[in-house]
């Protein structure tokens, strides 16, 4: 298939806010240029399917919180070839990580006992295990590229992403800002 | 034999969410629980920040409505500041928010619902998308990206970027409207207004084909809560928080925001990180109530300007029993979509939208602030205490779609029990679960649906816990 001849392109979200991935939508018109030359093979922008054996490039937005999320981070890991951060949460943790100067049962206390007028308690029920520290994803697994911004830019996303289906290492030395 | 049933994820509603249904022992669905699954600790990691960062980090709570926690972020910290900001600084915030509205509503019905509109609920997975509206009802679909991209550009042209710009701060905002941004967005209201009324003249007839999904999408008659003006129309920005029963009667006119916690509980259930807001002098379960468009529809007496005015009054002739139904926050996304192009040009029509006196410039004067709004999806609260140094010692949010949590809970147990049968699951129960759900437009479910489907998983286990069956697409 012509199909499988295309560099494939996987987006992944941890914990964030979706901003970037709003920032990636925000290309606009950009994305069938970019639907011309890589295949767009798993996203909560398209259907899910489970993560392929292998894929091109991962974009990552957000930071590592849960036991959740590192057990999909290493999974996604093992299933890409180059793995991109996007974004300030995915890069130095950002805003999630706002909550490590606390313990988790300080700042669950605050959400579920103290703000809580009814039922106070942890929610626990089937629910991902919060790690005590909240960490960028480089913490966790070898990262390739790095983007950051809060969120990128819809076009410095659009220029790594050119870059990289073609083949070429993105040089975003004048192309990013944190925040 | 009890048996419970996971649906995993459902999509990534202002996080991760996946769902469970549970059988009886004669196999029918005995409740269903909607789990969200992200926890991020807001009201706890921003202790000790000085005040006026608030609407800056508070915006990163959600990508896709930052404008709405900026909002009602500034608000608070209006407060504490103790200070009126200049009208035009209040219009034009105004004049965000609802640029804001427009584009998550276009986002919300075209992108993401009219798939199911238009194609059908159980036509072709794989065309059920936007791309497939393109290509069968183009004029349509352009007109929600269009329509949506006037929203955006609002926000660009006032607040120089489209997720999280910092021009909405304590006291006002950082830069008046420019001659130039006034020029092209009055340029373009035209067009948006003749747009908006085409949809409305095509969606009104379709109602007709959706008779079983109005009758069944959480149409279990709940209060309604929305800000109101003294005048009883939509206010978006700022107005007085009304309540009213399902019959109508008005419970409570007017929840003063500084004592909000006297009226608005918040339950945990063990099961979610979202919490379940409902009216504490009723108690919980019994003071569920929901927000949103068909909530701020219901309570109005009429929205405020001239075409949303005949549109509403047409809505308003429904029965209403069926203005209960969740299906109908559809029909009211549409003609707040049309209000919010009026209300908007009305706004920049005002002499001085363009005064370059647009922040008040103050200290901390109070040690506690409120700030009230209605985002996108139903009223947004935030409240801020602060030491003498302006340092945050402790927040508490409110956030729109956990006031709606409570009534998607019981929106999804309703649709199970009328499209679950035993161990039989049929798909167009997978994707009317997750229909219910869209109508609500639980936060960040655009961006999952902005070009594919929900991703779902059903997991079938048996009283032993064992998974005697999986479904997946």
């Amino acid at each position: 298939m012509a199909k499988k001849q295309k560099p494939t392109l996987a987006t992944v979200w941890l914990d964030g806010c979706s901003g970037c991935h709003m920032s990636f939508l925000d290309i606009d018109e950009a994305l069938i240029t970019l639907a011309e030359k890589a295949t767009l093979v798993y996203s909560p922008l398209v259907d899910n399917k489970e993560f392929p054996r292998m894929v091109d490039v991962t974009l990552i937005e957000g930071a590592v919180s849960t036991d959740e999320d590192v057990a999909k981070l290493r999974k996604v890991r093992s299933h890409t070839k180059t793995l991109v951060a996007l974004g300030d949460c995915a890069v130095t943790g950002n805003v999630p990580s706002m909550r490590n100067p606390f313990t988790i049962a300080e700042v669950t206390d605050r959400a579920y006992i103290e703000n809580a007028t009814h039922n106070q308690q942890f929610p626990h029920l089937t629910l991902p295990k919060l790690l005590p520290w909240v960490k960028p994803i480089h913490a966790w697994v070898d990262v390739d590229v790095f983007i950051p911004g809060c969120p990128p830019t819809a076009k410095t996303i659009l220029y790594v992403l050119t870059e990289l289906v073609e083949g070429r290492v993105p040089d975003l030395s004048d192309k990013s800002r944190f925040g | 034999m009890a048996k419970k049933i996971v649906i995993d994820p459902v999509t990534r509603i202002e996080g991760h969410a996946r769902i469970t249904i549970h059988m009886n022992d004669k196999n029918e669905v005995d409740d269903a629980q909607f789990h969200v699954t992200q926890f991020r600790g807001f009201e706890k990691l921003s202790e000790g920040r000085p005040f006026r960062e608030m609407p800056s980090l508070m915006a990163r709570i959600c990508g896709i409505c930052p404008v709405s926690h900026l909002v009602a972020s500034a608000k608070a910290c209006d407060e504490l500041l103790a200070v009126r900001i200049p009208p035009t600084a209040a219009r034009l915030r105004e004049v965000v928010n609802l640029g804001q509205l427009v584009q998550s509503h276009a986002l919300s019905f075209f992108h993401l619902s009219s798939p199911d509109l238009l194609l059908g609920m159980d036509s072709d997975p794989a065309r059920r998308n936007i791309i497939g509206v393109l290509e069968e009802y183009p004029d349509l679909a352009r007109a929600g990206i269009r329509l949506r991209q006037f929203g955006q550009q609002i926000i660009e042209r006032l607040a120089g970027k489209r997720i999280h710009p910092a021009w909405i701060v304590p006291g006002g905002v950082s830069a008046p409207l420019s001659r130039e941004a006034l020029q092209q967005i009055q340029s373009e209201i035209p067009e948006m207004i003749e747009m908006t009324q085409k949809v409305l003249e095509w969606f009104r007839p379709t109602l007709g084909n959706f008779r079983d999904e109005i009758r069944t999408f959480a149409s279990e008659p709940t209060m309604w809560m929305g800000l109101v003006t003294p005048q009883n129309t939509l206010a978006h920005y700022d107005g007085m928080l009304k309540l009213v029963a399902a019959d109508g009667t008005v419970v409570n006119p007017a929840i003063p925001p500084a004592s909000y916690q006297s009226f608005i509980g918040e339950a945990v259930e063990p099961y979610s990180f979202l919490k379940t807001p409902y009216y504490l002098p009723m108690g919980y379960p019994e003071g569920v109530y929901r927000v949103g468009p068909l909530a701020r529809l219901n309570i109005v007496d009429s929205c405020g300007t001239p075409l949303a005015d005949a549109e509403h009054a047409r809505f308003k002739e429904l029965p209403l029993e069926e203005r209960h139904s969740s299906f109908h926050y559809h029909y009211t996304r549409l003609i707040e979509i049309l209000y919010g192009i009026e209300r908007i040009s009305e706004l920049l029509n005002d002499p001085e939208i363009t005064s370059t006196h647009v922040f008040a410039n103050a200290q901390a004067n109070s040690y506690e602030g409120v700030g009230i709004s209605e985002a996108p999806r139903g009223t947004l609260l935030h409240h801020y205490r602060i030491d003498d140094n302006g340092l945050i010692i402790w927040a508490n949010l409110i956030i729109a779609t956990g006031n709606n949590n409570l009534a998607m809970n019981r929106g999804v147990t309703q649709v199970a029990k009328a499209y679950v049968k035993g161990k039989d699951v049929k798909e167009g129960m997978l994707n009317r679960v997750e229909a219910v759900i869209r109508t609500f437009d639980p936060c960040l479910s655009c961006s999952t649906h902005a070009v594919g489907q929900m991703p779902m998983q059903v997991e079938i286990y048996d009283a032993g816990g064992d998974m005697v069956r999986e479904l997946r697409r």
